[in-house]
């Protein structure tokens, strides 16, 4: 049971690492990207082939496919999320839906529909572990992914607390046009908050290279277990998703133990649960501990 | 010299015209007072000064540059700051990162964080307290030490007392003349006609989104602001030359 939750908790690390950039763009934008398991993979794929190419080590292609995907973030920013804001809502969400389309199939077109892995690149990474007394592991791999998720969430709480961008960012996202009268550029704004979500979408990527298989269409998945994080833990705040992503790694590890099947059910059940008890809480029904479950963790 | 000249300005809410050909000046160093019954137009006007309001027609010109077009930002940036209706403060950061946020525009002058808390002595001890935690006078406090933080030119506060106890009327107002003292041009929107009559060097009143009443302070008496006001004084605007 014990090892069970510890792995739960490695899993979570891994969700938190992927929905950390949907949180961070939803927070700032109020956009829901659905391209954003798609992005993920874009990253795999990006670090697999230069990785192949280059025969260096996935960490040292993640540091040139981070500022890459940076820049890509930029640009859709600018040339089709901006534009889609305008529009309503409803707009970014359909215009996030085509770009994961053309992402999915440009994907599958250059690579074909082959699995790969970067799990051989990492040499016994992918395995090693540490055996803790009573019997519970604890893999190399998925604490450096928690550690990961942690110094990613800490580093982006770090940069909206203390610098000026950071700081310019959180009063974008909490009024955008009192933001416009203090001097502050929203559109600049949004395009470095896009190319920073993209740039932790670059090591998501990365992560989920190493520690599974994927192919041109694995971007559904990411994108359905990064949600369920958000959800569970809060939108919009990057602790409520560490927390969120843990849980449902927990979840998913010990539906794992009650049936074969349990491991997505537990987790959809979860999201599910946490959801009915926002949309009642949002009622009348409002008791303590309920509104307690309602606020997102700071 | 003038600062801001408005020519023939109208804005619009969809079909309803809020502000209808409505021309001033107003130069260095200069008060001037906006005053008028609620939906006279005045926060539509202000808004539109500063770009977060579309100007449906006329112009704009500030220091000699057309802004009427000009988004926002650049206009805070050129100079303009405007302390919006209801503060607008960002609730979720704390009065340090409030001020500090404005601060980025980059313009030189004598306002940054250290000035605008000897300005607003109020607002020393509450530097890390969040701004939906302060009171009213407390967040007008820092709405205006955030404009001043851009080092505008103009300063345009919409509704200085709106919902704030006299205490805290007296305490902003006490505050803001130091930034009258450092010789700040500023259009102020404010219901309180006495005040408005012993701060501001310069008056409008507006009504029904046109300025029916323009002159010196020293050259209008409350009853002459009440008429108009009020509409009695309509078609009979009263321009007095600065």
């Amino acid at each position: 049971m014990i090892d069970q939750i510890v792995q739960g908790v490695l899993l979570g690390g891994y969700y938190a690492l992927v929905a950390c950039g949907l949180s961070f763009m939803y927070g700032v934008m109020r956009i829901i990207n659905l391209a954003h398991g798609s992005l993920a993979v874009l990253s795999a794929f990006l670090v697999w082939y230069i990785t192949e190419q280059l025969k260096v080590s996935p960490f040292l292609a993640m540091l040139v496919v981070v500022p890459i995907m940076a820049a890509g973030g930029w640009i859709l920013q600018r040339a089709v999320l901006d534009r889609s804001l305008r529009s309503g809502p409803l707009t970014p969400l359909l215009s996030t839906f085509g770009i994961a389309i053309i992402i999915d199939n440009l994907l599958f077109e250059r690579f074909g529909a082959d699995t790969r892995s970067l799990a051989p690149d990492i040499g016994d990474l992918s395995y090693r572990s540490w055996t803790l007394p009573g019997g519970v592991t604890v893999g190399q791999l998925g604490l450096l992914t928690l550690g990961a998720a942690v110094v990613l969430i800490v580093g982006l709480q770090l940069f909206l607390k203390y610098t000026p961008l950071g700081r310019a960012i959180r009063a974008t996202a909490e009024d955008r046009d009192t933001a416009e009268l203090m001097g502050i550029n929203s559109r600049a704004v949004y395009a470095a908050a896009a190319a920073i979500a993209l740039g932790s979408v670059a090591v998501a990527g990365t992560f989920l290279g190493m520690r599974s298989t994927f192919d041109p269409y694995a971007g559904g998945a990411q994108l359905i277990f990064a949600f369920e994080a958000v959800v569970i833990g809060g939108t919009g705040s990057l602790w409520g998703t560490l927390f969120g992503a843990i849980a449902l790694g927990v979840a998913q590890n010990l539906g794992a133990q009650v049936n074969p099947q349990g491991f997505l059910i537990a987790g959809h059940l979860l999201f599910f649960v946490v959801l009915a008890i926002r949309f009642f809480a949002a009622g009348r029904f409002s008791s303590g501990w309920i509104k307690a479950l309602r606020r997102a963790p700071a | 010299m003038s600062v801001l000249r408005v020519e023939a300005l109208d804005a619009r809410h969809g079909l309803l015209k809020a502000v209808r050909s409505v021309s001033f000046t107003v130069s260095q160093g200069e008060i001037l007072a906006l005053v008028g019954a609620n939906g006279a137009g005045k926060t539509t006007l202000l808004r539109t000064i500063a770009g977060a309001h579309k100007a449906s027609a006329g112009t704009i010109v500030f220091d000699d540059v057309d802004v009427t077009d000009v988004p926002a930002n650049k206009r805070t940036r050129a100079g303009i700051a405007l302390v919006p209706e209801g503060r607008c403060l960002f609730n979720g950061m704390t009065v340090e990162e409030n001020l500090l946020v404005a601060g980025r525009t980059g313009r030189a002058g004598p306002w940054n964080y250290k000035t605008v808390l000897d300005a607003f002595p109020m607002l020393q001890p509450l530097a890390q307290r969040k701004g939906g935690d302060l009171s009213g006078g407390q967040q007008q406090a820092t709405a205006i030490g955030r404009a001043l933080m851009t080092n505008p030119r103009l300063l345009l506060i919409d509704e200085l007392s709106l919902g704030l106890s006299p205490v805290a009327v007296n305490a902003v107002y006490e505050s803001l003349q130091t930034v009258i003292a450092s010789g700040a041009t500023i259009v102020l929107v404010e219901q309180d006609l006495s005040r408005v009559l012993r701060v501001a060097t310069r008056i409008a009143c507006m009504l029904e989104g046109r300025i029916v009443l323009e002159g010196r302070t020293a050259d209008v008496d409350k009853e002459q602001i009440t008429e108009a006001y009020f509409g009695l004084r309509r078609g009979a605007t009263l321009e007095v030359e600065a």
